[in-house]
């Protein structure tokens, strides 16, 4: 779980630009959008992306895009309930 | 009478140089992508949206902010004063070649949000809390005479008190800003606001 979490840091950071942000600077369980580290609108639909792209995971009911999408730990317990082939580097 | 419209600053973003009022006041070299990225750096902009910006977007947020840069113009005028008149000649096809590049693999929202070249009008408005008239063109090259033209129009049904206007153009590492900020004020180094004028001052950085 440690290592998808870190993962997971990387890659939004990578994906979304977030160039002044290190995967330190975010918190396991900070909420991502607005009052955490600020993600928007857009930056959810990048987040649906990525899950089909790295973790072949469709979301497939959109009410259910603020409780996965709440923080690092809450994708990382969807992407971990929901594939049975996680693509994580060691 | 209407009152006189003057240039009272500009900024000039091309070929890893920027100048501010004709003067040189910052080059790198580099691949423009490295040349936008150490601008932001270079004058200490804080604003993390930035590095989500397409190049088209962080060329002209970089070029109104060295223009705007100690004209305390946010003290002189009210959010829907200062109109915003842009042109250019690629539109937005710097981004649409890398949007249609991610469809092989999935389409990207955050390079489709930018595919469209007025977005830049939004990004700058957004920063300065612009709310006031606003248009983008595409032309085959600067156009000195539709812009004053369109913008003295502006200022004549009293729509704007002044007027950020120019031109904001990228495609790969050709890149190009000039940007002219048209004010009723008479300051000591204000050209008048003609299309003679224009015309000149982008032809002299040709």
């Amino acid at each position: 779980m440690n290592n998808l979490i870190q993962k997971l840091k990387e890659q939004i950071i990578e994906r979304l630009n977030l160039k002044d942000l290190k995967p330190a600077d975010i918190g396991d369980d900070q909420p991502l959008f607005v009052e955490g580290i600020g993600l928007d609108s857009i930056d959810a639909l990048e987040l649906i992306v990525l899950l089909q792209q790295e973790y072949n995971i469709k979301l497939s009911n959109a009410e259910d895009g603020p409780r996965v999408f709440h923080s690092i730990r809450t994708m990382a317990d969807y992407i971990t309930a929901n594939s049975g082939a996680v693509k994580v580097s060691p | 009478m209407q009152p006189a419209r003057n240039i009272t600053a500009s900024c000039l973003i091309s070929r890893n140089k920027i100048f501010k009022n004709g003067q040189l006041v910052f080059e790198h070299p580099g691949t423009a992508e490295v040349f936008l990225d150490k601008i932001y750096s270079h004058f200490a902009i804080s604003y993390p949206k930035f590095h989500k910006m397409d190049q088209l977007c962080k060329l002209g947020f970089l070029a109104a902010e060295v223009l705007l840069n100690e004209t305390e113009h946010s003290k002189k005028y009210d959010e829907t004063e200062t109109g915003l008149v842009l042109s250019n000649a690629h539109s937005s096809l710097d981004v649409d070649l890398k949007y249609a590049q991610t469809i092989q693999t999935g389409a990207s929202p955050a390079l489709f949000v930018y595919t469209l070249p007025n977005i830049v009008i939004g990004e700058i408005s957004i920063r300065h809390h612009f709310k006031g008239e606003n248009a983008f063109f595409v032309f085959k090259q600067f156009d000195g005479n539709f812009i004053a033209e369109y913008v003295n129009g502006l200022f004549e049904n009293k729509l704007i008190k002044n007027c950020i206007c120019g031109w904001v153009d990228i495609l790969k590492e050709d890149y190009r800003a000039i940007l002219f900020l048209v004010e009723t004020d008479h300051p000591e180094n204000a050209m008048a606001f003609t299309a003679y004028k224009l015309n000149q001052l982008n032809q002299d950085h040709e």
